[in-house]
């Protein structure tokens, strides 16, 4: 249940990128969630909207993208979704490479 | 869309953005003050993390150190493991250490010998770069050989966080069971080199090692893996050669 810290960062890191435009209200924050990034997108949107309150994300929508396993082959290189946690290419059993769905992401923010 | 970042930022909000580029003609000279704006970030949440992870992994390297993160449940003996590898000598260790509560693991790393730094995390269930470049300046590092950072107990949380350590060791004790890898794919995945533990009580539990093994292949295919067990000393002689060769090649 590390979601709370990974909010922490996300309201910080929000909140640096209003600065530099010269915003005060965050309305909107889009975040991109990999299937395999560790994160329970539930309590990541519970955590959310319970800490952004007294920030300047308070009132702000959270959106939230998950995305899927995208791998590419090392070998035959095609590259395809993982629906299944079996990191080896199925067509060729060549080494896969993450292209997305590590990691967690802030894609965009509405401010004003 | 702009080519250059892949943003799909309409022509009245784009503003902020300066490509240099002049086929670019979404830039509009007079925003309306208090216009809802958007403005594309695309930063990974655990950015500032990162950074301080790279830097904790320029501070080892600039200290001649290996670096191992080493995760598992609670309980499954990374303690006691690096007790062994302190008894079986051939590495100069120190240790930072993660628990919730209690200094109980630095006490045991430092009767044995070794320097230890306790970091008491209080609620948070992992380590993150943060505290462990703090445990770093509490930890004499010259003249260390390697230096183990024992994260606290979880296969869940300490997997999100790259704390700038040079590969990640994961635990899997026989009691737990051989089904944990397809359980938490995340943490396992993460894993460079797997360690079964207390592999003397195989005889006493279900558990199915070469099921275990092909589990975590098949979410990270390179992954090496050594049996051990700490009490009787099976595989401590494996494990301190394959830290001696990771270190010879830092």
């Amino acid at each position: 249940m590390h979601e709370f810290s990974i909010v922490n960062s996300l309201l910080d890191l929000c909140e640096a990128n209003a600065r530099k435009n010269n915003a005060t209200k965050i309305t909107k924050v889009e975040v991109k969630i990999g299937k395999l990034s560790g994160i329970e997108p539930h309590l990541l949107e519970t955590a959310f909207n319970t800490f952004k309150e007294k920030t300047m994300c308070d009132g702000a929508l959270f959106v939230m993208n998950m995305q899927d396993l995208i791998v590419k082959c090392q070998d035959c290189n095609k590259q395809f979704t993982l629906k299944e946690n079996v990191f080896i290419c199925p067509t060729c059993q060549g080494n896969l490479e993450v292209i997305d769905g590590e990691e967690m992401y802030l894609m965009r923010l509405e401010m004003e | 869309m702009c080519k250059d970042c892949g943003c799909s930022i309409t022509p009245h909000n784009h503003d902020h953005h300066h490509h240099g580029d002049e086929h670019h003609h979404h830039h509009h000279p007079n925003p309306q003050l208090n216009d809802p704006k958007t403005i594309e970030v695309i930063t990974k949440i655990l950015d500032v993390n990162d950074t301080q992870a790279l830097h904790n992994r320029e501070h080892f390297e600039s200290h001649g150190v290996l670096a191992v993160n080493l995760m598992s449940s609670p309980g499954s003996g990374k303690t006691t493991l690096l007790e062994a590898t302190i008894d079986h000598g051939g590495i100069k260790l120190g240790v930072i250490e993660g628990d919730l509560e209690t200094n109980q693991d630095a006490d045991r790393i430092i009767a044995k010998g070794a320097p230890a730094h306790q970091i008491a995390t209080g609620q948070a269930c992992h380590l993150d770069a943060h505290m462990v470049h703090d445990g770093l300046h509490h930890l004499p590092i010259d003249g260390l050989d390697v230096v183990f950072v024992e994260n606290v107990g979880n296969l869940v949380c300490p997997a999100s966080y790259d704390v700038g350590t040079h590969f990640n060791v994961v635990l899997l004790s026989v009691p737990e069971g051989d089904d944990k890898p397809a359980k938490y794919p995340v943490m396992f995945r993460a894993a460079d080199l797997l360690l079964i533990t207390k592999c003397d009580l195989l005889p006493h539990f279900d558990f199915d090692i070469q099921k275990a093994i092909k589990e975590a292949r098949k979410l990270n295919p390179k992954v090496d893996v050594i049996e051990i067990d700490s009490k009787s000393g099976k595989g401590i002689d494996q494990w301190v050669n394959y830290l001696k060769m990771k270190k010879s090649l830092r």
